[in-house]
């Protein structure tokens, strides 16, 4: 190592010794200490603490109407509403608050569940190819053949709204691009050695599929399904803005939009604060999905 | 080529049958029975059994299924129950006023996306890269229906400079001929109406494509990067070509095969985000009509309306890999 600055007594140690504990960890976060992951993060983390504590947090009962008290501006720290209330008197922080809750849950269970099935259809299509693989295909066509949004518009025009028929019509497209890459990236390490070592000592296929394929592709889904989360979040909030989401009853910033809308005349705030807080979530799992593409995407490590 | 044509488009024939099995089983998933929907509340069994009749729905399903899809082949998708006129006819009338609007989003995006992309491609790291690179991802995140309301509020209604629904002032445009507005006032010479469409179509397109131009920027950039590292770059600065030429003659080329992909992977969700943008501006396109015929249960139309647009993005999916064909000589089609 060429140090052309002279170095005190203790950082020398640390550069020519083994590296300590402390320094392996600092190494091991460093590709992460950047701007965009740091950032995507936090906001991350503190829309999942709302959405934890919810109940803790909220100044006010999410769902309480006060006519008297409806639609006040904005108070900040001077007044009992920071982001005012809607037309029929509801605070808008506790909905916005509680609003956490229907997103992120929602967009959570479509990404787990699209990427289950996401994985588990593209590492068997890649390993056994064949027949298989043309049938996993032709579906895969079949699917993507709709626009997106449109089969989840289609879904819950004829079965209804909810919250069960929400998280299917959302899922039903978004486990395409694992399948894709996972059917990909699956075909190529079947090839590699270490693959062909394990069936040459007997491993069947399952051991293979699950041990050997499924670790060296879990980075990519992981890749993948960050940005779906945030594809996910901005399509939940546009079925609930077009009231096909959840039942109004339960909050969320899609719907507080909607109701927005129709009083962006008199009241702005009702419509900037939903929208500001999708569009800093979503920027905010892209952000950390671009930090994780950044790391993990063997492509862009061999760039470097 | 034309060999792939016919054989990419005897190809789509399973896809669009799949699609419209699909649509007509969810048609019979929605719960409730269609026949209550046709007639009044004090119907009798007897007018029950009459509707169900001359629906057909008293049929077995596959025979439904067939004639559904005998008369969806002639592009007879039945009457809309609440415009109580032939859902082909509806769409008719509409799908220009949507196609509009797709197509200068995507013209906005891209004369907006790939200029700046190769602005902050051209000089890596300087302010403009990175301000742009802000922009990129805000572009990519910006819901648009959020983006829409804002602009709504602070374009026509706080500075009062456009308007903020509808796709003309009544009574302004001549005849319409091709139902595209721009063109129509284009052909007559009618230059007021042309100011008048242009003025309604200016903030809906922006919104719409708002996405597409972050999405451009963003992959302009990285594949230009990519490209002006290659060796022949190093050959035409060498050989003395000026900056502007190297980027905009040689490594543009080949940028734009990924211009044509990323606008072909965004129509999707430009035509998905075209029914919320319709449903904020009031823009009559067929968007709008969806979400009229979702709020009154209107089947017949719902399902004629995904078919058609299913068939739109299957349409621009083959364009766009005849496209690859035509821009990029490596790509051979056919075999």
């Amino acid at each position: 190592m060429l140090q052309r600055t002279p170095v005190s007594g203790l950082a020398a140690e640390a550069v020519i010794n083994v590296p300590s504990r402390r320094n392996r960890l600092r190494r091991a976060l460093r590709p992460w200490l950047n701007f965009k992951a740091v950032t995507g993060a936090t906001i991350l983390l503190a829309l999942v603490l709302c959405a934890l504590f919810a109940p803790q947090l909220a100044p006010f009962d999410p769902n309480k109407q006060d006519l008297m008290k409806a639609m006040t501006p904005p108070q900040y720290f001077s007044g009992p509403h920071f982001f005012g209330t809607d037309h029929v008197g509801r605070d808008l922080l506790s909905r916005l608050i509680y609003g956490a809750r229907v997103s992120l849950t929602i967009a959570g269970a479509v990404v787990l569940i699209s990427g289950a099935i996401g994985i588990t259809l593209g590492i068997i299509s890649g390993y056994f190819g064949g027949r298989i693989d043309f049938l996993i295909q032709k579906l895969v066509e079949v699917v993507w053949a709709f626009p997106p949004l449109l089969i989840a518009i289609a879904i819950l025009a004829f079965l209804g709204q909810g919250l069960g028929n929400l998280i299917l019509a959302l899922t039903l497209q978004r486990w395409i691009p694992y399948a894709r890459v996972v059917r990909a990236e699956a075909m190529i390490l079947r090839e590699r050695e270490f693959v062909v070592a394990a069936r040459s000592i007997g491993a069947g296929h399952a051991r293979i599929l699950v041990k050997h394929l499924l670790p060296n592709l879990i980075q990519s889904a992981l890749v993948i399904g960050t940005f779906a989360m945030a594809a996910a979040i901005i399509a939940e909030a546009a079925l609930s803005f077009l009231g096909l989401g959840v039942p109004p009853s339960i909050p969320t910033w899609g719907s507080m939009l909607a109701d927005g809308r129709a009083y962006v005349s008199t009241s702005w705030w009702m419509s900037l604060f939903p929208g500001l807080w999708i569009f800093a979530t979503v920027l905010a799992i892209n952000m950390l999905g671009d930090a994780l593409r950044d790391n993990l995407d063997p492509k862009m490590k061999r760039k470097k | 080529m034309l060999t792939y044509l016919v054989r990419r488009l005897i190809g789509t024939v399973p896809v669009v049958l799949m699609i419209s099995l699909f649509v007509f089983l969810l048609l019979h998933a929605a719960p409730g029975d269609p026949a209550d929907m046709l007639v009044s509340d004090q119907a009798s069994a007897q007018d029950i059994k009459e509707a169900r009749e001359r629906w057909g729905i008293d049929q077995p399903i596959h025979i439904q299924y067939w004639r559904f899809l005998v008369s969806a082949v002639t592009g007879d998708f039945g009457r809309s129950f609440k415009y109580d006129e032939p859902v082909m006819v509806l769409v008719a009338q509409r799908f220009p006023a949507t196609l509009e609007l797709a197509f200068f989003a995507t013209l906005i995006a891209i004369c907006l996306g790939v200029p700046l992309g190769i602005l902050a491609s051209s000089r890596p790291n300087s302010w403009f890269d990175n301000v742009s690179s802000v922009g990129g991802f805000f572009g990519v995140s910006m819901p648009n229906f959020w983006l829409a309301i804002m602009l709504i509020l602070l374009v026509s209604g706080y500075f009062n400079l456009l308007p903020s629904g509808g796709r003309n002032t009544f009574g302004v445009p001549g005849e319409p001929i091709t139902g595209f507005l721009i063109l129509d006032s284009l052909v007559t010479r009618d230059w007021a109406a042309l100011q008048d469409a242009a003025k309604y179509l200016v903030l809906p397109s922006i919104v719409l494509g708002v996405n597409m131009t972050g999405l451009l920027m963003r992959m302009t950039r990285s594949s230009m990067l990519e490209v002006l590292s290659e060796d022949y770059i190093m050959t035409a600065r060498a050989k003395g070509l000026s900056e502007r030429a190297v980027i905009w003659s040689h490594a543009l080329k080949n940028a734009r095969i990924m211009i044509i992909t990323v606008v072909g992977l965004e129509f999707g969700a430009l035509i998905s985000g075209s029914i919320i943008v319709e449903s904020v501006f009031s823009w009559p396109g067929i968007g709008q009509l969806l979400l009229a015929g979702i709020t009154a249960r209107d089947y017949p139309l719902i399902t004629g309306l995904v078919l058609v647009y299913t068939c739109l993005f299957i349409v621009v999916n083959l364009v766009v890999d005849l496209l690859y064909a035509a821009t990029d000589p490596r790509i051979r089609l056919g075999g």
